[in-house]
Parts: C-alpha cells; sequence; structure tokens
C-alpha cells in the first residue's frame, strides 16, 4: 500500500526565515508517526505544510495519494493545533455536532466521538470549563468527524501530567489499530517509545529517522533525549 | 453554497449568542436606553428628537454588528477555529453567510424591540410603516457586519478591531447627515459621502420616518455595497498563509 504522507525535497519559507530545508519524508499508512523536535525545528509547519494550511516554496506533497491543500483531502485529515481549537461557549457535544455537520459524511456519530475520547460524561459541559486534559480530549474529538485517515496532531499533550499524557497516547494507539496513521508532534522525548517510527526534526531538516529501537541502536544510548543529543554531535 | 453547511453555520453562531446572556442584555437593553436618554435630552425640542431618534434606529444596529462581528471573527482567527474550519469543507461563502444570517436575525429581534420601544413608550412618530423601519435597521445592521468582517483581517488583535470603529465607523457618520442634512453640508463632503454606504442606511431610516418617498433606490445601492464589502470580506479569508 502506498504511503500516507510522502513529501520530495520540500522547502518552506515564512517571511524571510527559510523553516523547513530540502525535506524529504515518508510516512506508512497506519502507523503512530512521532515527530520529534526542539521548539523551532520547523514540526508545527511541517504538519501545517500537509494539511494544506501553509504554503510551501518548492517541492512536493502527497497525502493519501492526493497532492496537499486538494478538496478530497478536507474529509480525510483531521487536525489538531498546539492551542485546543475548540468553542469555549459551547458544550462539548455542542462542539462535537457543529464540527460533524460540516462534513456530509461522518464515520461515528457525535456521541460515539465523546466515547472513544472519555468525555461522555462531560458532553452537556462548556467547553470552558474543561480542565486541561479534558480539554485536549476535546480538541482530539473534533479530529474525528467526517471520515478521518489520517490524524495531525501538533503537541497535543503539552503543558499535561504524566498520568493524562499516559492516558492520551493509550487513545492514540486505540486509533491506531483502528486503522488510522498518525502524526504525532512532541518536544517531550519520553513520549517516543510510544510511537512506531520516528523523525527527528532540527533546524528545518531530518536529523534522523528510524523506529525507537534502531535510533538507540544507531546512537548506543538508551534515553531518549540521549539519542537525540548524541545525533545531534554526530551531525 | 451547501445548505445543510450554512444551516449548521448560522445555528452555531446563534447558541453562542444564546450561551451568552450578558451580550443579549446589552444588545436590547443600551439601544432602550440610549432612546431614553436621548428623549429627555430633546425635551424641550420634540422635532429634534423626532428627527435624530429616527436616524438612531439605524446606527445602533449598525455599531453593535460592527463590534461583535469584527470582534468574533478575530476570536475565530486567534482561537484557531478559523483554522480548523478552513480544512474542512465549509466554504468561505459559507462562513460568512452563516455569520451574517445569525447575526442578521439578532439585528431583526434587536431591531423591532428598539423601534417598538421607541413609538409605545417614548412616543416616536413614523409616518412610515413599522415593518419598512426594522427592514432598513436590517440593512444598516449588514453593512456594519460586513465592514466588520472586512476590517477584522487587516487587525491582529481584538484591541486594533475595536481601534477601526472611529477609524472607520465615525467618519462615516458624521458624513451621513446625522449631525446635518446631507445636502447642506459643503460640495465636496457631500460628494464624498454619495461614496459612504452609511450614508444611504441613514437615508433610508429617515425617509421610512418621514414617509418621503421609496427607499427601493437606497437598499438597492445598499445591496451593492454589501455585495461588495462580503466579497471583499471572502477573499481576505485565506485557506493558506504564505
Amino acid at each position: 500500500m502506498s504511503a500516507a504522507i510522502r513529501a520530495l525535497n520540500l522547502n518552506v519559507q515564512r517571511g524571510k526565515s527559510h523553516i523547513l530545508h530540502d525535506l524529504t519524508v515518508e510516512i506508512p499508512r497506519g502507523v503512530i508517526m512521532g515527530l520529534l523536535g526542539p521548539s523551532g525545528s520547523g514540526k508545527t509547519t511541517l504538519m501545517r505544510s500537509i494539511v494544506g494550511l501553509q504554503r510551501i516554496a518548492s517541492g512536493e506533497i502527497q497525502v493519501l495519494d492526493l497532492p496537499a491543500a486538494s478538496k478530497p483531502l478536507r474529509s480525510k485529515i483531521g487536525y489538531s493545533t498546539q492551542s485546543a481549537s475548540v468553542y469555549s461557549d459551547l458544550t462539548c457535544i455542542q462542539n462535537i455536532r457543529y464540527f460533524a455537520s460540516l462534513y456530509s459524511q461522518n464515520e461515528k456519530t457525535p456521541e460515539q466521538i465523546l466515547e472513544d475520547v472519555d468525555l461522555s460524561r462531560n458532553a452537556h459541559q462548556m467547553a470552558e470549563s474543561l480542565s486541561g486534559g479534558e480539554r485536549a480530549r476535546l480538541a482530539l474529538a473534533t479530529t474525528l468527524v467526517g471520515t478521518p485517515e489520517l490524524l495531525i496532531l501538533d503537541e497535543p499533550t503539552v503543558g499535561l501530567d504524566p498520568v493524562l499524557r499516559v492516558q492520551l497516547w493509550e487513545l492514540f494507539k486505540k486509533l491506531a489499530s483502528q486503522g488510522k496513521t498518525l502524526l504525532v508532534s512532541s518536544h517531550v522525548m519520553d513520549e517516543a517509545d510510544s510511537c512506531h517510527q520516528l523523525i527527528l526534526l532540527r533546524n528545518g531538516r531530518v536529523l534522523a529517522e528510524g523506529t525507537p529501537s534502531e535510533l538507540r541502536t544507531r546512537s548506543g544510548k538508551s534515553r531518549m533525549d540521549e539519542v537525540f543529543i548524541s545525533l545531534i554531535g554526530g551531525e | 453554497m451547501n445548505i445543510n453547511r450554512l444551516i449548521a453555520m448560522t445555528k452555531r453562531v446563534l447558541l453562542q449568542l444564546w450561551h451568552d446572556p450578558r451580550t443579549l442584555a446589552l444588545l436590547f437593553l443600551s439601544p432602550a436606553l440610549l432612546m431614553t436618554i436621548l428623549k429627555y435630552v430633546y425635551w424641550t425640542n420634540p422635532d429634534l428628537f423626532q428627527r435624530v431618534a429616527g436616524s438612531m434606529l439605524g446606527v445602533f444596529p449598525m455599531l453593535v454588528m460592527f463590534l461583535i462581528t469584527s470582534v468574533a471573527t478575530l476570536r475565530e482567527r486567534s482561537s484557531g477555529t478559523l483554522e480548523r474550519l478552513m480544512i474542512s469543507p465549509l466554504g468561505k461563502a459559507e462562513f460568512i453567510a452563516g455569520y451574517a444570517i445569525a447575526f442578521g436575525l439578532a439585528s431583526l429581534v434587536q431591531a423591532t424591540a428598539v423601534s417598538s420601544y421607541a413609538i409605545w413608550v417614548l412616543g416616536l412618530k413614523i409616518a412610515g410603516l413599522q415593518i419598512t423601519l426594522i427592514y432598513a435597521a436590517i440593512l444598516d445592521a449588514l453593512i456594519g457586519l460586513a465592514i466588520g468582517l472586512a476590517v477584522s483581517t487587516f487587525a491582529k488583535t481584538e484591541f486594533q478591531a475595536i481601534q477601526f470603529m472611529p477609524a472607520i465607523l465615525l467618519p462615516q457618520l458624521l458624513l451621513s447627515g446625522l449631525l446635518i442634512p446631507r445636502e447642506a453640508m459643503p460640495r465636496i463632503l457631500h460628494d464624498i459621502s454619495n461614496f459612504l454606504p452609511l450614508s444611504y442606511a441613514i437615508d433610508a431610516t429617515r425617509k421610512v420616518i418621514a414617509n418621503q418617498g421609496s427607499i427601493l433606490n437606497d437598499s438597492l445601492i445598499i445591496f451593492l455595497f454589501l455585495a461588495l464589502l462580503l466579497s471583499a470580506g471572502s477573499l481576505t479569508l485565506k485557506r493558506q498563509t504564505k
């Protein structure tokens, strides 16, 4: 089967700064791909390019066998930004119902989606009164409307305590087991072990890619942040 | 334009308004309060109250819709929900029309309530039909909405958006014939006022109050402005950033 995402010699410029340099990556279907790197390494820009929000200077991106930003992709990609993009003056269920009603087809009902992210009990609670973890799960829920095959999640666990982070990663695994492809960015290196494969970004270039164990072997380190530092040193 | 998405969009904006009782109260109570103050300010000159209050019925919805549209759109931008919508199947025209219908309905209720209050409680005399007055007030509200939407793209923060009111709306207000009839202004100002949408909005309300002639021409011109402003607004809603 073809790759979920294929970026070839991707260059992105924002204003005068060159954010992504000749980036080439391939993300297979059905995996959880971790996109790791320090802040400013281009993670968000790469994700925005994939979902079609970022204009690219040169290169090519194919998403689910279609060029990025093409119309049919809109119902197949779920995307959540770093800040939970939900309407804080609507309840959870109203948020999901609204987003779902923008799609001509929905794989799941709004109630099932809330069940999926374990927010059924909060269905009628206003989004503004949710806790950090609940809000993060609601943001994830908004990516599950339509018929998504690919979920692009930008730092979904940022600012959450370790218990909530583990819960969210369990959820990601559940979604992957349902056949979805996930691209999840993080700058918390210990989350890397929950991913099937990893891309390490630095200064808009791919520093390394592979499974967590491959990267460990290559660097000879055991902890992921050490792996990263050692790979930077070996550049 | 997909009707289901348009309805969903409209419903969502109305729901947000509904969840905000303070805004709702201000929407209806503040124009009524201002009308009452006007009534007593012009206590010794009831003719002037007739003239000014009539025009104010058109000015309130416009000011309010300008403010809530520019702030609401900016909030969508800054909270990231606009980007979320831009990667969904929702069309830009559906986004704008959804806001226009929802806020148009809100201004329908506002214009009905405020004009009824002015007529039945404050004794405002209108020679034309109240329903025509309400219609004119909705046109005024839509102008406020369209300008609010257009300026929201030039503002980066809610702070800046609000500054557009004195910069863009107040000059139009001064030239609109609210203070003195447009014909009595110096030639050059009169000519400028002919190119400002607000002039026609005030003309329309005034004609209804005095029952002087048809407002068909004014509403056609207003619709033309609306089409221009709304399409300018939809052009500035970008799916992609540079």
